[in-house]
């Protein structure tokens, strides 16, 4: 699909987006940029607003006020177009239960507009990737919860977006999967995919080439790992974190 | 126990904050008393009639002044022919054909008597029955009056006395019938709807850890629907009685026992119906469609019980509304007391006992 | 296109996957058309009479006999005093009592007029009008033979000479019987494909919201059209199945007479079944939980059953209900089933209901399009 807007070196873009509810501000004026092909982590707190925030970007939500460009395409006016064109793994839920895998692969390749032929390749390279051979015709539901993430991952990129928006992907399941996880991110984005991933897990922040942490609907710190173990003084990014935490405190 | 009562006024917090869900429960009976006191009714209105007058003189002219004074019947057209009777039917519009024989004055001078047919569309029987018998009734009175001179001998004249309800009043039977469908419909509805949400969203697992045991959690859920419950009675009750007239002869407090014991009954089959679902879409289309027209239909709401086959009249009996609708309607109209009512109550306790304890097995083997 | 079937593909295998609902949505019809098809039925029968004959006459007894035999009345008890029967009535054991006073045969020969009375238990106020309409013309028909046995009296021959009779022939076409299945049977066929349609698109958006599912739909560049004509297929097909099987069961169980066009019922019910979908999703889209589209879909199911035509007919109701109707999709799908089997109606005679279905599903499903939000 040709791209009508100018190229740009950013996949993301945001200016002081703000999302309130009534009274309550969930996301307060933040502002950032992701570079294409980056991996863009999104930390804080459960409740500082990170969901929020990527909703919005994703088109699902439409920001109170500020500005956002997502794969050049703006965020009040042309959602549908940035839909076409992102990936996206929900928190609550990643397949259908009910269905099978490649079931599920048929219904969300087809929904981007994947043919036939295109799907078939796919969902067989999908299978040798993950050794999931044979267990194509399997319910979802009987898949453990860390090989449910690793194909909802994969099944959100099935369309090769140009950003890919993971919503806590790694929540609730043992370290060797998530690192397993990662590997699979890693892969995407060395072929150029860029990744933004919310997540509470601190040490996954590591893993990350930029991250931005966010408390109270505000971003609070960004930068890549080294620089903000650098400014704080501290060996690893939890304890930045709690630094942050703490100084928020004094406040 | 302070526990339970945090459980309470969770659930409670549930039902009032979904301010949609409970504006629709508490419109509802007013709603449907609205609907049943002054739309549905069986009396007939604005019955479009046809007529085929192969006579055309001054008894016919009288006869059909008759017909169509009042609102009971409304003159549609003239048909020029026996043969447009189809067509005209097959509109749909037209309810029944009126046809004088011709000479119709002339014969009944000369020989005392003269011709007419009645032809209904009897697609609704009962509709059907009533046209030709409202339209029967005004053409005998207008020839009782033809008679008046002569003194007709053996005169056998009767006088009837309508006990309970002396004005026929429809209210009388739908209000407390009414009572006995929401309360089962809500009740049932609302409490499987209620369990099986928390296991569908995953909440349920979470109260199952947690040190409530399992009937502390049923009892919970139940207390606040029992109590929505009363408040719904109460409304249909005094609509009732201040706009309709329907009183409350009996017992007040053995009303209350009574429609609270039906309430338990509901929702422990509301219970029921929990126990058998994960999904709150199969417990609601349960609960609905299995519930909604039985109890409509069995429970002796619309359709007298007496007028049913014997199979279908056992199997009513297995509808607790049944009994219920049996129950309130001794209590309310007839003013009676339990002496003539404690079939009906012990049935229902029956019911309750039933329904709780297989619930309780099977929400305990789940575990 | 593409993308609607891909939806209907993915609605079918979820729902065909799902045992519980298969059995509600297929089962529960067709058994409460079985079963509730036998209870509707206004007819009266076995209206319970007990009798208090306080002058034990060969008329009076004659007068009873008449009741015996008669097929609307079975016999309950009889009375030796007044306050029996009340306390009867009272239990429920009789509908109503039939007093006869002392001196009725007397009366009746030497002052020309007697007199009964008779009780009636109101509650049911249109069966306790049906049980005295019955009751007095029992009584009439035999006052009638009385008064033709006792020809020969020069006085009564006279003037029954100079009586006059119309004569009344009546005649009810398309249900000769006043077989009540025959307007019962299509009728709940009507409201059970209904209720199944209403409440299956009723809750599957919201179902989805609540889950959370619909989230990785909006999320995609599916057009709202395509999802919710996606989804609406799939039940539509449900729908006519459903009606098709309730048709030949109908048929084989109640030999309900099929004298009109079926292709023209189907394509009516085509429409028909799109409207209540359309609500249904209308009602899912403005809901955010599966509990609040339950109140509000059985809210509006109980008000179109009632005000479908079938329990009482429309032309009864006062004016301002009966033009609440028009909004009533089950109006016109009542209607024109009933003249389509029963009539044999042609489409000139159903076109108005049809025109009106069309317009209606093209507003509710255009709503439900145009209200549902991919970005809250």
């Amino acid at each position: 699909m040709k791209k009508l807007h100018k190229e740009s070196e950013y996949s993301i873009t945001a200016e002081d987006l703000t999302k309130t509810f009534g009274n309550f501000t969930a996301v307060d004026s933040i502002s950032f940029n992701v570079k294409k092909g980056e991996i863009f982590g999104f930390l804080g707190a459960n409740g500082a607003g990170k969901s929020t925030a990527m909703r919005m970007l994703c088109g699902l939500s439409k920001p109170t006020s500020g500005k956002a460009c997502i794969a050049g395409f703006d965020v009040y006016h042309e959602t549908e177009k940035i839909k076409k064109n992102i990936g996206y793994m929900s928190q609550k839920f990643s397949l259908y239960e009910d269905m099978t895998l490649v079931e599920n692969i048929q219904f969300y390749g087809g929904i981007y507009g994947l043919r036939k032929k295109e799907l078939k390749e796919k969902t067989a390279l999908l299978l040798e990737k993950l050794e999931l051979k044979g267990h194509e015709n399997n319910l979802i539901k009987s898949f453990p919860l860390g090989w449910k993430q690793k194909l909802a991952f994969s099944v959100a990129i099935i369309h090769d977006p140009e950003i890919v928006f993971l919503d806590e992907p790694t929540g609730g399941v043992d370290p060797v999967t998530r690192r397993q996880f990662w590997e699979l991110i890693y892969e995407a984005a060395s072929r150029g995919v860029t990744v933004f991933v919310t997540t509470h897990y601190m040490d996954e922040a590591e893993y990350c080439k930029r991250v931005s942490m966010m408390s109270e609907g505000k971003i609070v710190a960004m930068g890549t790992p080294r620089e903000l173990k650098e400014m704080y003084q501290v060996d690893n990014m939890d304890k930045v974190f709690i630094k942050i935490a703490r100084s928020r405190e004094d406040v | 126990m302070k526990r339970f009562l945090y459980f309470v006024q969770k659930e409670y917090f549930h039902i009032v904050r979904d301010y949609r869900s409970l504006i629709i429960l508490l419109a509802m009976p007013p709603i449907m008393i609205l609907l049943f006191g002054y739309a549905i009714t069986n009396e007939i209105r604005n019955v479009k009639v046809a007529v085929i007058d192969q006579s055309k003189d001054q008894t016919t002219e009288d006869l059909k002044n008759k017909i169509f004074a009042g609102n009971y019947f409304i003159f549609d057209s003239e048909l020029a022919s026996l043969s447009q009777i189809e067509k005209t039917f097959r509109k749909g519009k037209v309810k029944e054909v009126i046809i004088f024989e011709p000479d119709f004055e002339e014969n009944l001078k000369r020989t005392g008597t003269a011709n007419m047919q009645l032809i209904a569309d009897a697609t609704d029987p009962n509709v059907a029955a009533s046209i030709l018998n409202y339209t029967s009734m005004i053409i005998r009175t207008y020839q009782m009056e033809m008679n008046e001179d002569l003194q007709i001998p053996l005169s056998i004249k009767t006088e009837v006395r309508m006990r309970y309800n002396e004005e026929l009043r429809g209210a009388f039977l739908f209000v407390p019938g009414l009572i006995t469908i929401i309360l089962m419909l809500v009740s049932a509805m609302m409490t499987s709807i209620s369990i099986t949400r928390e296991k569908e969203l995953g909440t349920m697992e979470a109260l199952l850890v947690s040190p409530m045991k399992p009937i502390q959690i049923i009892l919970a859920k139940i207390v606040p629907y029992l109590i929505l419950g009363v408040i719904e009675a109460v409304i249909i009750l005094v609509v009732g009685s201040t706009v309709f007239g329907v009183p409350i002869r009996g017992s007040w407090l053995l009303l209350f026992f009574e429609g609270i014991l039906f309430i338990l009954t509901a929702l422990s089959l509301g219970l029921l119906i929990s126990t058998i679902t994960d999904s709150q879409q199969t417990a609601l289309m349960i609960s609905l469609m299995g519930l909604m027209l039985p109890t409509m239909l069995l429970s002796g709401f619309i359709y007298p019980l007496a007028n049913m086959p014997v199979s279908i009249q056992i199997f009513a009996n297995f509808v607790p509304a049944t009994w219920f609708n049996i129950a309130i309607k001794n209590i309310m109209l007839k003013g009676v007391g339990l002496e003539i009512i404690w079939k009906e109550t012990l049935i229902l306790l029956g019911f309750t006992i039933f329904f709780v304890s297989i619930s309780l097995k099977k929400f305990k083997t789940r575990l | 296109m593409r993308e609607i079937i891909i939806i209907l593909i993915k609605e079918f295998r979820q729902i065909s996957r799902n045992k519980q609902m298969l059995g509600i949505i297929f089962g529960m019809p067709l058994i409460q058309l079985l079963i509730l098809a036998n209870a509707a039925t206004f007819e009266m029968k076995n209206i319970n009479i007990g009798i208090l004959d306080r002058d034990i006459s060969s008329v009076s007894r004659r007068l009873v006999g008449k009741f015996e035999g008669s097929r609307y009345f079975k016999l309950t008890d009889w009375f030796e005093s007044e306050k029996e029967a009340e306390i009867s009535l009272e239990k429920g054991d009789c509908d109503l009592y039939l007093t006869i006073p002392q001196g009725f045969e007397k009366d009746l020969f030497k002052e020309n007029s007697a007199v009964t009375f008779f009780v009636v238990n109101a509650i049911d106020g249109s069966k306790a009008a049906l049980a005295s309409q019955y009751t007095s013309s029992v009584i009439t028909d035999f006052n009638q033979e009385l008064r033709e046995e006792n020809i020969n009296h020069s006085t009564i021959a006279m003037n029954l000479n100079l009586m006059k009779n119309i004569n009344i022939e009546y005649s009810n076409w398309y249900n000769p019987e006043l077989n009540y299945k025959t307007f019962m049977v299509p009728g709940l066929l009507v409201l059970l494909v209904s209720m199944v349609s209403l409440f299956l698109s009723g809750m599957n958006l919201v179902r989805e919201k609540e889950l959370g599912t619909i989230e990785q739909i909006n999320v995609t560049p599916i057009k709202k059209y395509q999802l919710i004509l996606g989804k609406l297929l799939p039940f539509w097909i449900i729908g006519m199945f459903d009606l098709g099987l309730g048709l030949v069961v109908s048929k084989l169980v109640y030999h309900i007479p099929i004298v009109g066009s079926v292709p023209l019922l189907f394509a009516f019910a085509g429409v028909f079944i799109t409207v209540l979908l359309g609500i249904g999703f209308l009602i899912s889209t403005i809901t955010e939980t599966q509990q609040q589209s339950m109140f509000l879909t059985w809210f509006f199911s109980v008000i179109f059953i009632l005000l479908s035509g079938l329990f009482t007919a429309i032309e009864n109701m006062p004016q301002w209900a009966q033009t609440l109707t028009y909004f009533n999709p089950l109006r016109y799908f009542m209607d024109s089933v009933r003249m389509i089997l029963l009539k044999g109606s042609g489409f000139s005679d159903i076109s108005f209901n049809m025109g009106m279905l069309l317009v209606y599903s093209v507003v509710i499903n255009g709503l439900a399009i145009l209200l549902y939000k991919k970005t809250s």
